[in-house]
């Protein structure tokens, strides 16, 4: 029996009729074996409401064949839970500890069920934060630390529960939901696609492009209208552009968390250029406005790509001299090498995604592994890998990657011709009804996954979002095991996690 | 007694001014115009104003704690000279009050961070108690260096007497000023042992400690700051008029500029310490204190080497 539907990031949506309904146990026997390959990662497993009661949908990437798979299983209304599949693939957590908060549905032998994020529609409404069951560890010699979830200057609320023996950390408990904004509820509240797309836009404040390019090529695959390649290739720029900026926000936050200030202000001095780059395109430092589904309302001028031109390449230049002269520096390398160690076979075990995958050697890029717009026809990417998982690797990633997003807007700007022709955005186009569909989108911090379906009429009913965050929190949990917990700032940073990305 | 009044007058501006050439070498480092020269001395001024907010957690030990740290450093700010001038106090072994003097102060500190039943400042107390017991070798074998050379136990003594020293005493002088400079550092929390402009609580040592104390009671555990490091930097500064120039005009600015700058430029210039290599900074210094004390004693004894 066929157990998936396979198709790949580029083709359009998937009737919901081609896509397989299976049985669960068998499903289930297939992933126990499926996964343990390197290639393959859950991008998405969530379960939405019908007549016979729930129907679950999972969609897995393979890495390798570029495929994306798709099954679905409804199981019998009377039957009494399902057997986890955490409990022998890690990655799946997040997955089924938010279907059994919304739904109440039990999963057997799942190793550590507790509520994802609070959300406001979960099912046991005595769950609640304070009532959180953080992990425990008895012992004289061992102390709790508690962080949060407010903290101490300009970041969002999240707890972190430290057990720790002296100032070495055994155990972080990382609690979320604080964020919960219901924002998956809120993009099926009514058709207007452009308050959608400005939901998409704010679901993680620092990664509004990447959100809204996953939007856009989800609407547009729900139609078959033809997108300008001219369009794919502004999106590819935007991304890039937000990527550079946040890498190089990222690379002076670690050097404010070491009290190194020079570094940390060459940094703030880049990232102000590149994203005021951004504002001078779209009015926006952060892109906001600058993605829509079918069309721009701020097509590139020759001013403009000339703007971009020339700042992109100044950054880049000084950049790369900032790159060079991190790299030498001792007190910084004693900082962040040996740090903070998650190793390769940990961060494929929980299903990493992004940047701090690849700092841990895992080739996990949708641009070259399920690429989509520019990267699918123009251009082929070669993804950066780094094999320590150490913060220092997570570092250098960033450090590479910003010189290479860089070459990618400059080579892409040298390419492009304006030709003025780009359609406005499109919020009325008819989109395909009874379907699902989905988009992957490397956004700076990782993979995102928006996943929506269709009804009879082609109005989206349901909307699932994954931030690479969700995947990623636990990597940072895993990172400060056994460091000191001093260490934990540097290590917070080096991942950069999203809350209001996990929190939703 | 004119000479005490310019003494005392002296070590005011020095603690007033180091915070200031601080600042404003990082700034200038940094590429920026910086805030006022003596913002600081504002922000304290500010917090005279305020009242102070306790935890019902805490007890009286809190609330004594910040006259402990400011009355202990104001006693042993008074002992100490500038180059040739007089100390308002002074007596025979008053090098070893003053080092206990501060003891007290951080011991002060370090009850009332563990009053309040915090686990952060638990983990500050922890902290400073382990780097003030490690730093305290060094602090003792730097001063009895002094003492060896000069056959005095006080600071006026020593200072007063140093300048009859020969000229082979210049490496240990030097050297001296370096270890009492590096436990400045320490002492007042600094790049690369601990970072006061840090916002995250699991990494600070001294910060974490006063994170509880608001308004005249942070007051004085600031001033408090300044005058130990006035402390430090005039007795760096000392060391090193002992064998250029032994006047006060000399050794005050020395004081404000060598140590500000020095402070500034590191914290610009290089990250902080992992935490657990701090002991291993601190055991660096103290092996450079016991160096520095037994080559002193080797040229005091004229022993050729």
């Amino acid at each position: 029996m066929k157990l998936y539907h396979i198709t790949n990031n580029t083709a359009s949506a998937v009737a919901i009729s081609d896509i397989p309904e299976v049985d669960y146990m068998e499903l289930y026997r297939d992933l126990e074996e499926r996964m343990t390959s390197e290639s393959y990662h859950v991008a998405h497993y969530f379960a939405t409401e019908i007549d016979r009661g729930l129907k679950f949908y999972i969609i897995l990437l393979n890495d390798e064949s570029s495929e994306v798979l798709i099954s679905s299983f409804v199981p019998d209304y009377y039957a009494e839970g399902l057997a986890s599949l955490t409990a022998i693939h890690a990655q799946f957590h997040p997955f089924e500890r938010e279907i059994n908060e919304l739904y109440g549905v039990p999963f057997h032998n799942h190793p550590w069920m507790k509520p994802l994020r609070f959300s406001h529609d979960r099912r046991n409404k005595l769950s609640t934060m304070d009532t959180y069951p953080f992990y425990t560890i008895e012992g004289d010699e061992l102390h709790e630390v508690n962080v949060g979830p407010i903290h101490a200057g300009i970041i969002e609320p999240g707890a972190f529960r430290f057990i720790c023996n002296g100032e070495q950390v055994l155990h972080l408990e990382i609690a979320l939901g604080y964020q919960h904004r219901g924002v998956e509820g809120e993009m099926i509240r009514d058709d207007n696609r452009l308050r959608q797309t400005l939901i998409a836009e704010s679901v993680a404040g620092d990664t509004a492009v990447g959100h809204a390019t996953a939007y856009a090529e989800l609407v547009e695959k729900l139609s078959d209208k033809v997108v300008d390649q001219n369009l794919k290739l502004e999106r590819m720029i935007a991304i890039e552009l937000e990527r550079i900026a946040m890498h190089i926000a990222d690379t002076g936050a670690l050097g404010t968390d070491i009290g190194f200030q020079l570094y940390q202000v060459a940094c703030e001095a880049l990232r102000t250029v590149t994203i005021n780059t951004t504002q001078a395109w779209c009015g926006n430092r952060f892109g906001k406005s600058l993605i829509r589904a079918f069309g721009t309302n701020h097509p590139l001028t020759e001013a403009k790509c000339e703007l971009i031109r020339k700042n992109i390449a100044d950054v880049r230049r000084r950049y790369e001299e900032l790159r060079s002269d991190i790299l030498d520096d001792h007190t910084l390398l004693a900082r962040f090498e040996q740090c903070g160690l998650v190793p390769r076979a940990e961060m494929q075990r929980i299903g990493g995604v992004g940047q701090a995958a690849r700092a841990s050697g895992l080739k996990r890029d949708i641009r070259a592994t399920h690429p989509s717009g520019y990267f699918a026809t123009e251009h082929s990417h070669e993804p950066i890998v780094k094999h320590d998982g150490d913060v220092m690797s997570r570092l250098s990633v960033r450090l590479d990657e910003v010189l290479q997003s860089a070459d990618y807007v400059l080579q892409a700007l040298a390419e492009y011709k304006p030709s003025g022709r780009l359609s406005a955005p499109d919020y009325e186009a008819k989109l395909q009804p009874e379907s699902l569909s989905f988009s992957l989108v490397e956004a700076w911090r990782g993979e995102i996954c928006h996943v929506a379906l269709t009804d009879k009429e082609g109005r989206i009913v349901k909307y699932k979002i994954k931030d690479p965050s969700l995947h990623n929190w636990l990597g940072l949990a895993i990172a400060v095991r056994s460091e000191g917990i001093s260490d934990f700032p540097i290590n917070n940073k080096s991942f950069n996690l999203s809350y209001c990305g996990h929190d939703l | 007694m004119l000479v005490r009044l310019l003494n005392t007058l002296l070590m005011i501006v020095v603690a007033l001014s180091i915070t200031g050439v601080i600042n404003r070498t990082r700034a200038l480092l940094a590429g920026r115009k910086g805030i006022r020269f003596f913002q600081h001395v504002y922000n304290v001024r500010l917090l005279l104003r305020k009242g102070a907010v306790y935890s019902p957690t805490t007890t009286v030990l809190f609330r004594i704690a910040p006259c402990v740290y400011l009355g202990a450093a104001i006693i042993a700010f008074l002992f100490i000279p500038i180059a040739d001038l007089e100390p308002v106090l002074s007596f025979h072994g008053d090098i070893i009050l003053v080092a206990y003097l501060l003891a007290l102060s951080r011991i002060a500190i370090v009850l009332a961070a563990l009053d309040t039943g915090s686990s952060f400042e638990g983990m500050g107390a922890a902290r400073e108690a382990l780097y003030g017991a490690l730093v305290e070798p060094a602090l003792m074998m730097g001063l009895a260096t002094f003492a060896l050379f000069c056959g005095y136990s006080s600071f006026a003594d020593i200072f007063s007497t140093a300048q009859e020293m020969n000229t082979n005493l210049t490496i240990v002088m030097l050297l001296l000023a370096y270890v009492f400079l590096i436990i400045m550092i320490i002492e007042s929390g600094r790049v690369p042992v601990d970072d006061p402009r840090t916002h995250l609580e699991l990494t600070m040592i001294h910060e974490v400690m006063c994170l509880d104390y608001s308004g005249i009671d942070l007051a004085m555990i600031n001033i408090a700051g300044w005058l130990k490091n006035a402390i430090w930097a005039v007795i760096a500064a000392n060391a090193v008029s002992v064998v250029m120039c032994f006047h006060w005009e000399f050794a005050t600015p020395l004081a404000i500029f060598g140590t500000g700058i020095t402070i500034g430029a590191i914290e610009s210039l290089r990250a902080r310490n992992k935490l657990s290599r701090n002991i291993t900074y601190i055991l660096t210094i103290v092996a450079m204190s016991a160096l520095v004390l037994l080559t002193g004693f080797l040229l005091y004894q004229n022993i050729d080497i």
